[in-house]
């Protein structure tokens, strides 16, 4: 198996020649990589996947699978395999044979068929389902089936459009990790379609942020995480979002102001960001308790409009300007809605976008970055 | 339910169902019986002899007629089969231009009674000298649009995914329709088929013009052909003659009901 | 902004390559339709304007002198009340018929199965063979229906030789064939009506009959929308029973329009005229089915 890469060039797809649905899209997924393309529902993401297959005509640019073009290839000649949400397996065929079926096709003797179909069955514990119809077996089950037909083609290059969608939220998390696992022990590389930033964040090697037809972002989840390239990506990564305000830039008094209680402290290194208008970005996390210790110009008072235990974390939401922000701090707090608690934030937790280009222009510079002293397991 | 309401139901469901079934039964008890035994006006034969039935094989080439209703419903309903199927399939996976067009020009075959085309359908299988064979009692009726809409209706229930699946995997249209398509429309393929086979079994006026001797009448115009010999006096035989021409399509309507009343239902609403 | 990029130049044959490859697949179907749909549609309408020789040939152009004739021949406008009278006779009462079945057989009782069964059966019995049953039924000597009467010393009717009884005895035994049909088709929409309408509906303590009159009827529409239409236009085509039963008799009064196409063609050769009683039938099927198209979307509740 040669592994290939995946090259868009200008891709761009329209249905009616007028406007397009997805446009310029450029991005190379290397060899080996685990990919995601992550976006809301609507943004293009399952049509750029189908693009790849072969599914939808490309309306626009160049698609190279390795160093061929492959726009006018049928899906079948672009050496790839396919794993749908809804799993589309042959109602009328047992899991062996829906397994073998691609096989089948491509004329692959009999005795490399059964020989591939036990080994891939073996891998995914579905060697006594092997004789069932995929009506008789259970949503993990039937997922499993999809996966194990798509593997066991040897395609180099793995699709695969929110496979874990139809299933439970604790199955969902098991076979996260089971994809993974698979994607890195047979190498090949994988583009993965879902709209759970949860999924893209835990398994892709890196993601692509979608919306609206155009890429947001490209890069790695935690990078994606740190430096939010816009508002769009800092409020659709990350669980609850990213607060976002509009504040008010004050060159007289070096502060950038949300309302009338707080005013975030802007150092003089920093003056360029006080325009008129900025977007003002700070992740739930990074709103801090304020103690006896914080300076009272730092702190600021909010009322608690509903809270959510979630045994090792605790959620609150209060209003600022209308908009709800929400805070997540570890462990349980006694709070109930109504109470007043005075709250603090770090001028290094702050995301600062410009309010017409929407580019970010500040990145937080405090997240907490742990690394394990390696040695301490010698 | 309470007891009362029950035997009500129960009542109302035993007398409807002997009014209805009555002139079958009646007809049953009439095939057994002497000439005698009908002139009085009795309910049930005295004895249950096969007399009439031997008769009614004597008179009439009645098995040849029956060959001849298998053959000819045989042949409509895989001729429907194939041709409804092959044309369902392209409006359901095969996009193109002028699809609506081509739907429209089906759905309209649907306002145009076969009887208002018989005129020049006649003349049309005599000059093909189709009179008297079986391809002229069975190719007009092998395009059906209904039978389009109801695997229309069926090949639409499938996944999109499904097809997407095995484009991937290389499969052909054509090894998509045959291979995956199909199998999984059994049902709906039984439905269609045993419609066409009641249907056709049951058709009157068709084998009747083009039919001039024997040799490929249906059963159906074996019955008039009894009828209009026998009438005055032996109703046993003719009776009987009607019980063996209906017991294939009761048989098949006892199997098929279920498949039918859903097929049929599905295939007109929706 | 979004700036739509220049779309490849594909030929015209690979951009078609979809429409021929469903070409193949519809060909059979257009062909079939063509010569036995489409091609004998129209020739009917031709042949309408003409005189035609024994071989069914256009002879003389006549315009429309095959229709004023028909307009003014009492036989045919016998023959276009006698149908529509059959109509109204059939048509109503069977479906009654058949609904009131269909409730009766939609009751979840032991041995329901049977019933079904029983009054589908109609549904596979042919025209040919009910018609031969009913001929003897209505016997005038042996028959079941005289032989009842006499029972109750009520005189004697002639079924089939009277032209006041003729057409109710062909509506009768038209009914009873046709009810299978319909029966089967109305018990299919009674059982895709959804168990919970009922299932809230009886928590309301709605009775037997404000539920059949607010749900049942209503959910029921579509389906006796289309039941009715299907038998509309099955009546207007009769043509078995007539030729077994009355043979158009006696004094026309069950000559049914199919019956007297079936006569004017192949008895008479009269082509010409019979195929303007053709282009009639074709006209009263088509109001009917756009009737139901616009009736259809306005008046019926879909679900």
């Amino acid at each position: 198996m040669s592994l290939k890469r995946v090259e868009l060039i200008d891709i761009s797809k329209s249905y009616d020649k007028q406007s397009n649905v997805i446009s310029n899209i450029n991005v190379t997924i290397e060899p080996g990589e685990f990919f995601v393309l992550v976006g809301p529902s609507g943004c293009g993401k399952s049509t750029m996947l189908r693009m790849i297959a072969g599914l939808e005509d490309i309306t626009g640019g160049t698609l190279k699978i390795g160093d061929t073009e492959v726009n006018d290839l049928p899906p079948s000649k672009r050496d790839l395999s396919m794993v749908f949400q809804n799993y589309a397996l042959y109602p009328h065929l047992t899991v062996e044979e829906n397994i073998q079926f691609g096989l089948h096709v491509k004329k692959i003797d009999k005795k490399e068929r059964a020989k591939r179909t036990s080994e891939v069955a073996a891998m995914l514990g579905l060697t006594e389902y092997l004789k069932r119809k995929p009506r008789e077996l259970s949503g993990g089950q039937r997922q499993r089936v999809a996966l194990a037909r798509a593997i066991v083609n040897e395609a180099p290059i793995c699709l695969m459009d929110e496979p874990l969608s139809n299933l439970d939220a604790k199955l969902r998390a098991h076979m996260r990790s089971e994809i993974r696992q698979i994607q890195r022990r047979l190498g090949i590389t994988m583009i993965y379609v879902t709209h759970d930033q949860i999924e893209a964040m835990t398994m892709g090697d890196r993601i692509m942020i979608l919306h609206e037809g155009s890429i947001q972002q490209i890069g790695k989840p935690i990078d994606i995480y740190n430096n939010p390239a816009n508002p769009f990506v800092a409020t659709f990564i990350g669980s609850p979002p990213m607060n976002l305000a509009s504040g008010v830039g004050d060159n007289l008094t070096s502060t950038i102001r949300l309302n009338d209680s707080i005013l975030i402290p802007v150092p003089t290194v920093d003056a360029h960001f006080l325009t008129e208008r900025v977007i003002v970005g700070i992740r739930p996390e990074h709103i801090k308790a304020a103690t006896k210790e914080t300076e009272e110009k730092d702190k600021f008072v909010v009322e608690v409009s509903n809270v959510e235990i979630l045994g090792n974390e605790t959620i609150f939401t209060f209003l600022l300007n209308e908009e709800s922000w929400q805070v997540k701090w570890s462990g349980q707090w006694q709070i109930e809605i109504g109470d007043k608690i005075p709250l603090m934030m770090n001028y290094e937790s702050f995301c600062f976008f410009n309010s017409e280009t929407k580019e970010i222009m500040k990145t937080p510079s405090d997240v907490e970055n742990h690394v394990f002293g390696k040695e301490v397991f010698v | 339910m309470r007891l009362w309401k029950k035997l009500v139901l129960y009542f109302l469901l035993i007398i409807t169902s002997l009014i209805l079934f009555f002139p079958i039964i009646y007809a049953f008890m009439i095939s057994f019986m002497t000439g005698g035994e009908i002139l009085s006006g009795k309910l049930l034969p005295s004895t249950f002899s096969l007399d009439n039935y031997v008769k009614v094989f004597e008179r009439l080439p009645l098995f040849n007629y029956l060959i001849n209703s298998f053959v000819v419903s045989l042949g409509v309903m895989l001729g429907q089969l194939v041709v409804c199927s092959l044309a369902a399939y392209a409006f359901v996976f095969i996009p193109f231009k002028g699809r609506d067009f081509i739907f429209f020009l089906f759905i309209s075959t649907m306002m145009i009674p076969w009887e208002a085309t018989m005129i020049p359908n006649f003349f049309t299988i005599q000059k093909l000298d189709w009179i008297n064979t079986y391809q002229g009692m069975t190719l007009p009726f092998f395009a059906l649009a209904f039978g389009t809409f109801l695997l229309r209706q069926h090949f639409k229930t499938i996944p999109k995914e499904l097809h997407e699946a095995s484009q991937i995997a290389g499969l052909s249209k054509f090894g998509f329709f045959f291979r995956v398509v199909l199998p999984v429309s059994k049902t709906s393929l039984v439905t269609l088929g045993a419609y066409g086979f009641l249907t056709t079994w049951n058709m009157y006026l068709w084998p009747l013009l083009v039919t001039t001797n024997n040799s490929v009448r249906t059963v159906q115009i074996g019955l008039k052909q009894l009828q209009s010999q026998e009438v005055a006096t032996e109703w046993g035989v003719v009776m009987a003659g009607v019980i063996v021409v209906i017991i294939p399509t009761l048989l098949l309507l006892f199997l098929g009901q279920k498949q039918l009343q859903k097929g049929l239902t599905q295939g007109a609403l929706k | 902004m979004m700036v739509v990029s220049k779309p490849k130049k594909i030929s015209y044959w690979k951009r078609s390559s979809n429409a021929r490859i469903a070409l193949l697949y519809l060909l059979p179907s257009i062909i079939l339709f063509s010569v036995f749909v489409f091609y004998p549609m129209f020739r009917t309408i031709y042949l309408s304007f003409f005189l035609t020789d024994q071989a069914g040939e256009a002879a003389i152009f006549v315009g429309l002198e095959n229709y004023t004739y028909l307009l003014e021949s009492d036989a045919f406008l016998n023959s276009i009340k006698a149908t529509f009278l059959f109509v109204l006779y059939t048509v109503p009462t069977g479906i009654i018929i058949a609904l009131i079945l269909a409730l009766l057989a939609n009751e979840k009782l032991r041995g329901i199965g049977i019933f079904r069964t029983i009054y589908a059966s109609t549904m596979g019995i042919s025209v040919a063979a009910s018609s031969v049953v009913w001929l003897f039924l209505f016997h005038p000597s042996v028959g079941m229906f005289n032989k009842l009467l006499n029972i109750f010393n009520l005189p004697q009717i002639e079924w089939l030789l009277d032209p006041t009884w003729a057409l109710f005895s062909v509506s009768l035994s038209t009914i009873w064939l046709n009810t299978g049909f319909s029966f089967l088709i109305i018990l299919g929409g009674l059982q895709n009506i959804d168990e919970h309408l009922y299932e809230s509906a009886r928590i309301d303590g709605a009775s037997y009959w404000y539920r059949l009159k607010r749900i049942t009827i209503p959910m029921l529409s579509p389906t006796l929308f289309f039941i009715i239409t299907i038998s509309l236009i099955n009546a207007f085509q009769t043509f078995g029973q007539i030729d077994i039963l009355t043979k158009g008799g006696p004094s026309q009064s069950t000559n049914l329009i199919v019956y007297s196409i079936y006569k004017e063609a192949f008895i008479n050769y009269q082509f010409g005229t019979a195929s303007a009683q053709a282009v009639f039938l074709f006209i009263c099927i088509l109001i009917v089915t756009i009737l139901q198209f616009k009736l259809g979307e306005k008046k019926v509740h879909y679900q």
